[in-house]
Parts: structure tokens; C-alpha cells; sequence
């Protein structure tokens, strides 16, 4: 299978999710340039990486969102295709409407980069089948604007069709307000599309990819959607 | 085709809680100012536009609030055009 990650102006974890996809995972893997009006007939999964894509000028993702590659991602996602945003890649995802709710600023208005834990909620997903349902993740976060927020008929059905894919807990998987870094509803860290096709998720699975590392707790990501592509 | 100037002030919607208002409302109360209340940050905007009328820009720049400028889902904002 194939990875496309789209690097934008200002994406910094572009080269992260390259390593996770083709180093830790050893798939193929693809830069494809923000500018590109088409995409490679090969891939199979396209990541939206973390980052500062035109510096979050105006609102994080909003510009990003207009580059010309989207409009060939939206059309790709909506044909069923895999998209992954990370970070700012879920930014983006929201802005462009792939994904509904909007990511606010932290409620502590600091830039937080630590690690933090995840229960993995739903693990049917094409990003998820390799995990335990309720399995604890460390993954780091490395944002300021994470604080997830929806409206409440959003939220009803998120939580109604099983689109949270993650949310902050604690070390032995409590999804407690204690363990929620940034004020996201609900401690939500990840949702999916009604499809199942798209997910965006503020942690970042491709920094906890490599062993050297001391945690390759984010591969499972990467061996999920290497699996459910093989499996087609 | 004439020129206006458009003003644009977007708020957070009414209900979602503005973290730097409040950050700047404590520090206001922790200084001389314990009777200021409801703090809200938002963003003002400038931008020239040419357009056959009035109502044409500002239908033009209503649109593009809604596309780019602001954030529908926790973003209010109000318009204020007039001809350069």
C-alpha cells in the first residue's frame, strides 16, 4: 500500500509521518506538494500532517484548507478513500468540513507538548482495527489550538454512531477531567466521519511510531490502515 | 465598479466560553478594574472591495465571512461597509 502525505507550508511533522509510514512501518510512502492539483493514482492513504500551515494566520487550518491538493483530498474522501489529519492536519480536516466541529483554543491558553494517554473508543475503523478496544495509548499532544468543540446535536451523534475514535484518559484508561489537556467536550482527542473514511485525531501517533523512541505506541495506527488496505 | 471598505468584527458566538476574555478578565479584576464583566476577545478585519453596489459587496463579503473569515461554528460577525 501507499501513504500520500501532503506537505503544506509550515507542516513540520510532514517528515514524522514519512518515518512512521515508511521507516517504522516500512509501506510506501509519498510527499505530495500542497500545490498539486492531482493525486498520484497509487495511494491509498493520504495524512494530513501536524504542523503551522500558513503560520495559523487567521484560524489554524483555514487557509491550508483552500490549497489546491484539498480540493483533490475532499473529492478523494468522498469517494471512500482513507484520510488521516494529525494535529493540524485535523485542523484542517475541520475547516474543510470533512470533519464536523472546530478545534478551539486550550482552555489554559498555553501551547501544550507532553505525552498524554488515549482510550481507543472504536476499534472497527480502517485506523483502528489493529488495536484492543478500550487500549490505552501514550501518544504526545503539541498544540495550542486542541480544545475540541461541537454542538450538542454534533455531539449526540458522534457519540450515537461511535465516531470518537479516542479520548484523553488517564494512565489505566479513566476518561476523566484530570486527564483532559486541553478542555475538548467530552475529553474527546479523535473523531471519524459518518463514513468511517476519515478520521482526525490532535495526538500524534507518527512521534511514538519508532522503538528507539522508547514508545511505538502510535504504530498501531499506521498497522491498522497498512492491514485494512491489504485487506481490500 | 466602486470602491468600499468593509469592517468586519467577529466574536465567539454567544454560549461559547472565551478563554483569553476570561484570562483578561482576572487579571482586570486582579488590578484596579474588579467591576468589569464579560470580557470577550474577538478579531477585527479591514478589506477594500469593488463591486457594482452597495449590497453587492456586501453580499460579496458576507460570503466570504461564511467561506474563510470567520468560523460559522463558534464565530459571529458583523459587516460594516461604506463607499471609499
Amino acid at each position: 500500500m501507499t501513504f500520500g502525505v501532503v506537505a503544506f507550508p509550515g507542516s513540520n511533522c510532514d517528515h514524522d509521518a514519512y518515518h512512521a509510514t515508511a521507516k517504522n512501518l516500512g509501506a510506501s510512502s509519498q510527499f505530495i506538494w500542497h500545490k498539486e492539483s492531482s493525486l498520484p493514482d497509487e495511494i491509498d492513504c493520504i495524512i494530513l500532517p501536524g504542523g503551522f500551515s500558513y503560520g495559523d494566520y487567521l484560524r489554524c487550518g483555514a487557509i491550508a484548507r483552500f490549497s489546491p491538493v484539498m480540493k483533490e483530498v475532499i473529492s478523494f474522501a468522498n469517494k471512500g478513500g482513507l484520510v488521516i489529519g494529525i494535529c493540524n492536519g485535523f485542523q484542517i480536516l475541520a475547516e474543510a468540513e470533512l470533519l464536523p466541529g472546530t478545534l478551539q483554543r486550550n482552555q489554559n491558553l498555553n501551547f501544550i507538548c507532553k505525552d498524554i494517554f488515549l482510550k481507543t473508543l472504536n476499534n472497527s475503523l480502517p485506523f483502528t482495527s489493529q488495536l484492543e478496544l478500550g487500549k490505552v495509548l501514550r501518544i504526545p499532544i503539541a498544540h495550542g489550538e486542541g480544545n475540541y468543540f461541537a454542538d450538542e446535536d454534533t455531539l449526540k451523534r458522534l457519540e450515537g454512531e461511535n465516531r470518537i475514535a479516542f479520548k484523553y484518559c488517564d494512565s489505566s484508561g479513566n476518561i476523566i477531567e484530570s486527564a483532559n489537556p486541553n478542555g475538548s467536550i467530552f475529553n474527546i482527542a479523535g473523531i471519524t466521519n459518518d463514513k468511517g473514511n476519515v478520521l482526525g485525531m490532535m495526538p500524534h501517533p507518527e512521534r511514538y511510531s519508532d522503538e528507539i523512541l522508547g514508545c511505538n505506541d502510535g504504530l498501531g495506527i499506521f498497522k491498522s490502515i497498512e492491514n485494512f488496505i491489504n485487506k481490500i | 465598479m466602486n470602491l468600499y471598505q468593509a469592517k468586519i468584527t467577529i466574536t465567539l458566538r454567544k454560549g461559547i466560553l472565551d478563554v483569553q476574555g476570561k484570562t483578561v478578565e482576572n487579571a482586570l479584576h486582579s488590578i484596579e478594574f474588579p467591576t468589569i464583566r464579560n470580557v470577550r476577545i474577538g478579531k477585527h478585519v479591514e478589506l477594500n472591495i469593488e463591486a457594482e453596489s452597495k449590497d453587492k459587496a456586501f453580499a460579496m463579503v458576507e460570503d466570504a465571512c461564511k467561506k474563510l473569515i470567520a468560523n460559522p461554528i463558534i464565530e459571529d460577525f458583523v459587516i460594516n461597509i461604506e463607499e471609499k
